[in-house]
């Protein structure tokens, strides 16, 4: 019954998706007034899709195998929260989640979107509608999650180990709300299109909703990122994988927008290029999506691999991109551009912001795709990787990131006062820093070696906005900008330290044998047998030792019955200047046993870092919305 | 400049259907095919038996075999070689990541087809011919140059076409 | 990792069914003597596909075949190899799909020229929108 359920609320809600799409069109040719109904329409849309999402963790916290799906992705014997979450950790479910979060965020939209513009509204909650028809159509035609089983199976076949874990409760939730609520700005970009009402206003309306799939999608990449790093046992936080690139391009382009978006909300400036950004936003979610479940690139982290389903998938994103594309060719000319700004101003500051952006993106697009299209044109197979990216969108990114320093500090349309007075701190924090790896470590590479310099720059001129001014009468807005900027400084330090400073260790120990790793001496003590709920696993006892710190680890290897498989647990020590990272192997016959040991100084920065990010962009969302309710006393008498 | 953005979709979209139509080959080819075998000198895999350098006046024509006692479609493929064999056809086996005993058990127990057998227990054999996995058989001309490279165990309806490899390079 | 081997095994038709059970070879998780020859085959290896795990460099991957190729660059890197040749002997055998770093060849041309393409091209984009008007 729950099944069906589930089923029924997913019917319902696309037949009113179809409705509000049929909503939209009348209202563009009639110019009824169907705003109110509308609205309706989209919150209950969302309300059901809730419903439906809320049968399917039902039928998987009860381990219900008389549905498909459970059957074979799921165990009685798992851990609740691994029976929950195991929901999202196949194809058909992540994919209601996914439609679930574009219906629930076009709720969100109808509901909380009140400004006057009506035309655009409606025409926007028509567009997201239009987006959720093809995602419902492709679940239910292509991927029921309710499928049922018949007769009902007696056991399930078990949730992949490397996902009993709690990332996998945490990274693909905050990454669809990130990269699936970049619909809502897509549906705003397509209905300002249609109506030609772009301009500032549009730019206030759309910012909260960017910001806030932003702050989300940064912290689903930084949460991914970690996942990978302490589950594959591999030492590593990113490989520049495809499904990884995947994640990175709508981010890219969000972030870009952003930062368009702000140049359009105070200028009137860059129309063209905003609206753009938007459709490519969502439209890189949408080829994300495609690339993680068609199986068309090789990937560690591929979790589907279906080729007819993403033909369909394919389909949607050529309909989709394409028409919007085709309404931004044909409407693009109409837009009359803003107030002019001159080569030294904020507004040049951000489009070259942007600009090195986008080239970033272009950069992870290209490398990302380029093998298959020289597949398909010559037949040869090569292969681009993190060698290539970390060449290429390295240096641009440090580029990028003393831009980002320097941006903040200039004056809208143009540079009157002269800027590099405001810059000799950070300049002098950049000298500094490069002097001192130069004395303290003069073996690491070049490319790590400016990271630290450029670092310290940014760290220092990201505060720069905040002097000389009264803390409590700086916007939020301000706040939030100089947070996330600085947090793209640690992070950036985390990333050059974990370069230039990694210690590995790889080892075949036997007890009693000592090993060294950076400053640690470490010791197997022995090797013992464990088990826990649904695996079983040898455990290393390791002992390290650094100055008067002593620490106890236990990495273990572990075995799980269903599905049969083996993986790794890493022990992880976090200190206040990097972390012990240890993993066991196998034994060899001598009675030895596979060590990998790292000692990562400062790794824990990276993330950090991103964590930092999204909290700057949270300071600014809250900063801007209740600036705005604050002007608008009309609203509160309205709902309190 | 306002309808770029369309074409590279097209662009994209075209590469991206030709990839759904085409699945990726994910089997991995050898380069050396068409090059000198490599210079080694192969151990044999039976104790005491003659170490054989690769390359040598009477390089061929013959059928290389690579596999293993743990190779589980290397079973099914015993017969084909057996076949092989009694056709006329000389093939050497290379044993990878083997113990004496193991590649002894098993060709008692599924036959030995082979002329000659060798022992690569670190896959470097494996890696100077470029090959990737067991069971993969290539075939070699008079003059030490590896031709035919065969990824998997030989089917039945391989049978024949490695046999007329075979043939055609003794002429 | 061994459900990674399982996943792609069952996907696609590579021979390799089971493992064989003699151990590791030597030079494969062990870490050369000199530090610096150890970096430049650790380098090396990050940069080399594995031809089972096919997502994965041979310095991640514990398939067996990575394990013979990490004992491979190890052994000829402590010989005095360069990485740089043992990487073009990979190559002639594999063909430039094992390299994730590009290679020198014509067909990668593009992949270099990109970026300086790309930023040519935004810049002549943005060109018209700063600073002409006043």
């Amino acid at each position: 019954m729950i099944a069906e359920a589930g089923l029924a609320a997913l019917w319902l809600a696309a037949g009113l998706a179809a409705l509000q799409f049929l909503l939209m069109v009348l209202a563009l040719r009639t110019g009824a007034d169907v705003a109110r109904t509308m609205r309706a329409i989209a919150i209950v849309q969302g309300a059901l899709t809730l419903v439906s999402f809320a049968m399917l963790l039902l039928v998987f916290a009860r381990t219900d195998l008389s549905v498909a799906l459970v059957y074979e992705n799921s165990h009685s014997a798992k851990p609740f929260i691994y029976k929950v979450a195991g929901a999202w950790g196949n194809h058909e479910g992540s994919m209601l989640l996914w439609v679930t979060v574009l219906a629930v965020a076009g709720a969100f939209f109808a509901w909380l979107y009140r400004r006057k513009r009506e035309r655009t509204l409606v025409a926007a909650l028509g567009s997201q509608a239009v987006l959720a028809l093809g995602f419902y159509a492709f679940l239910l035609i292509a991927s029921n999650p309710f499928a049922r089983l018949n007769p009902p199976a007696v056991e399930g076949r078990g949730l992949n180990p490397l996902l009993q874990d709690p990332g996998l409760a945490f990274h693909p939730p905050t990454l669809y709300l990130g990269y699936v609520g970049l619909s809502v700005a897509f549906s705003l970009a397509v209905g300002a299109l249609l109506t030609g009402q772009v301009d500032s206003r549009l730019a206030r309306a759309m910012r909260p909703w960017v910001l806030g799939a932003w702050i989300l999608l940064t912290l689903g990449i930084t949460a991914g990122s970690y996942w990978a790093y302490y589950e594959l046992g591999w030492g590593g936080w990113w490989f520049w994988d495809p499904v990884e690139n995947a994640s990175l391009m709508p981010w890219l382009a969000a972030t870009a927008l952003l930062h368009s978006i702000n140049v359009l909300a105070a200028r009137g400036a860059l129309k063209a290029w905003t609206m753009m950004l938007a459709v490519i936003a969502f439209s890189m979610s949408m080829v994300g999506t495609f690339l993680v479940r068609s199986g068309v690139l090789t990937s560690v982290h591929a979790f589907a691999i279906d080729p007819e389903r993403g033909t369909f998938l394919l389909a949607l994103l050529f309909v989709y991109v394409g028409a919007a594309f085709a309404l931004f060719a044909w409407r693009a000319p109409a837009l009359k551009e803003g107030a002019p700004f001159d080569l030294v101003s904020r507004e040049a500051g951000l489009v070259i912001n942007n600009l090195f952006l986008s080239v970033i993106l272009g950069i992870v697009f290209v490398g990302t795709l380029y093998p298959l299209i020289v597949e398909a044109v010559s037949g040869e197979k090569l292969s681009v990787g993190a060698p290539y990216f970390n060449a290429v969108a390295g240096p641009l990114a440090l580029v990028l990131a003393v831009l980002v320093g320097t941006g903040p500090l200039l004056t809208w349309r143009r540079q009157t006062r002269p800027v590099f007075p405001r810059l000799k701190v950070p300049a002098l924090a950049a000298a500094t820093a490069l002097f001192i790896t130069i004395v303290a470590a003069p073996g690491i590479a070049i490319l790590p070696r400016l990271a630290f310099t450029v670092a310290a720059f940014l760290a220092a001129a990201a505060v720069v906005p905040l002097t000389n001014r009264n803390p409590l009468r700086t916007p939020l807005a301000t706040w939030g900008m100089v947070i996330a900027h600085f947090g793209i400084a640690v992070a950036l330090t985390g990333m050059a330290a974990n370069a230039a400073f990694t210690s590995e260790t790889l080892a075949v120990a036997k007890p009693g044998e000592q090993l060294r790793v950076g400053p640690w001496r470490v010791v197997l003590d022995s090797v013992v047998p464990t088990a826990g709920k649904n695996w079983t696993a040898i455990e290393g006892q390791l002992r390290a030792a650094r100055g008067n710190q002593l620490v106890k680890l236990q990495p273990q290897m572990r075995y799980f019955t269903d599905p049969p498989t083996e993986t790794n647990e890493a022990a992880i020590r976090t200190f206040r200047d990097g972390q012990l990272y240890t993993v066991i192997g196998k034994p060899e016959p001598s009675g030895a046993w596979q060590l990998r040991l790292w000692w990562k100084p400062f790794v824990t920065l990276i993330w950090a870092g991103g964590v930092l990010i999204a909290l700057g962009g949270l300071v600014a969302l809250v900063g801007r919305v209740f600036r705005r309710r604050r002007r608008e006393p009309s609203w509160r008498a309205r709902y309190s | 400049m306002r309808f770029a953005p369309l074409a590279l979709l097209l662009l994209v979209v075209a590469a991206l259907v030709w990839r759904l139509a085409t699945p990726e080959d994910t089997t991995v080819k050898s380069r050396m095919v068409g090059q000198l075998v490599p210079d080694l000198v192969l151990h044999s895999a039976l104790p005491g038996g003659p170490d054989r350098p690769l390359r040598s006046g009477s390089c061929g024509p013959v059928v290389v075999n690579f596999f293993a006692s743990w190779c589980v479609p290397c079973i099914a493929e015993a017969k084909r070689l057996a076949e092989l064999k009694r056709q006329g056809v000389p093939i050497f086996g290379i044993a990878i990541r083997d113990r004496p005993q193991d590649v002894a058990n098993f060709l008692a127990r599924n036959g030995n087809p082979y002329e000659e057998l060798a022992a690569d227990p670190q896959s470097k054999v494996q890696i100077a011919f470029g090959a990737s996995g067991v069971p993969e058989t290539f075939v070699i001309d008079p003059y030490c140059i590896i031709r035919h490279q065969h990824i998997g165990p030989i089917e039945q309806e391989d049978v024949p076409i490695i046999r007329k490899q075979w043939e055609d390079l003794r002429k | 990792m061994r459900w990674l081997l399982a996943l792609l095994l069952a996907l696609a038709p590579v021979p390799l069914l089971a493992d064989s059970d003699l151990p590791p070879a030597y030079w494969a998780n062990r870490q050369l003597p000199d530090p610096r020859q150890e970096a430049k085959a650790r380098g090396l290896m990050e940069e080399l596909r594995c031809l089972v795990c096919q997502g994965q460099s041979i310095a991640d991957s514990d398939a067996e075949l990575a394990g013979d190729m990490r004992d491979l660059v190890r052994r000829r890197i402590a010989a005095g190899e360069r990485p740089d040749k043992v990487r073009a002997w990979l190559i002639a055998r594999y063909g430039s799909w094992i390299s994730y770093r590009p290679t020198a060849e014509p067909a990668a041309w593009p992949l270099w020229l990109a970026p300086a393409a790309l930023l040519l091209i935004g810049a002549f984009l943005i060109r018209r929108r700063i600073g002409a008007r006043r």
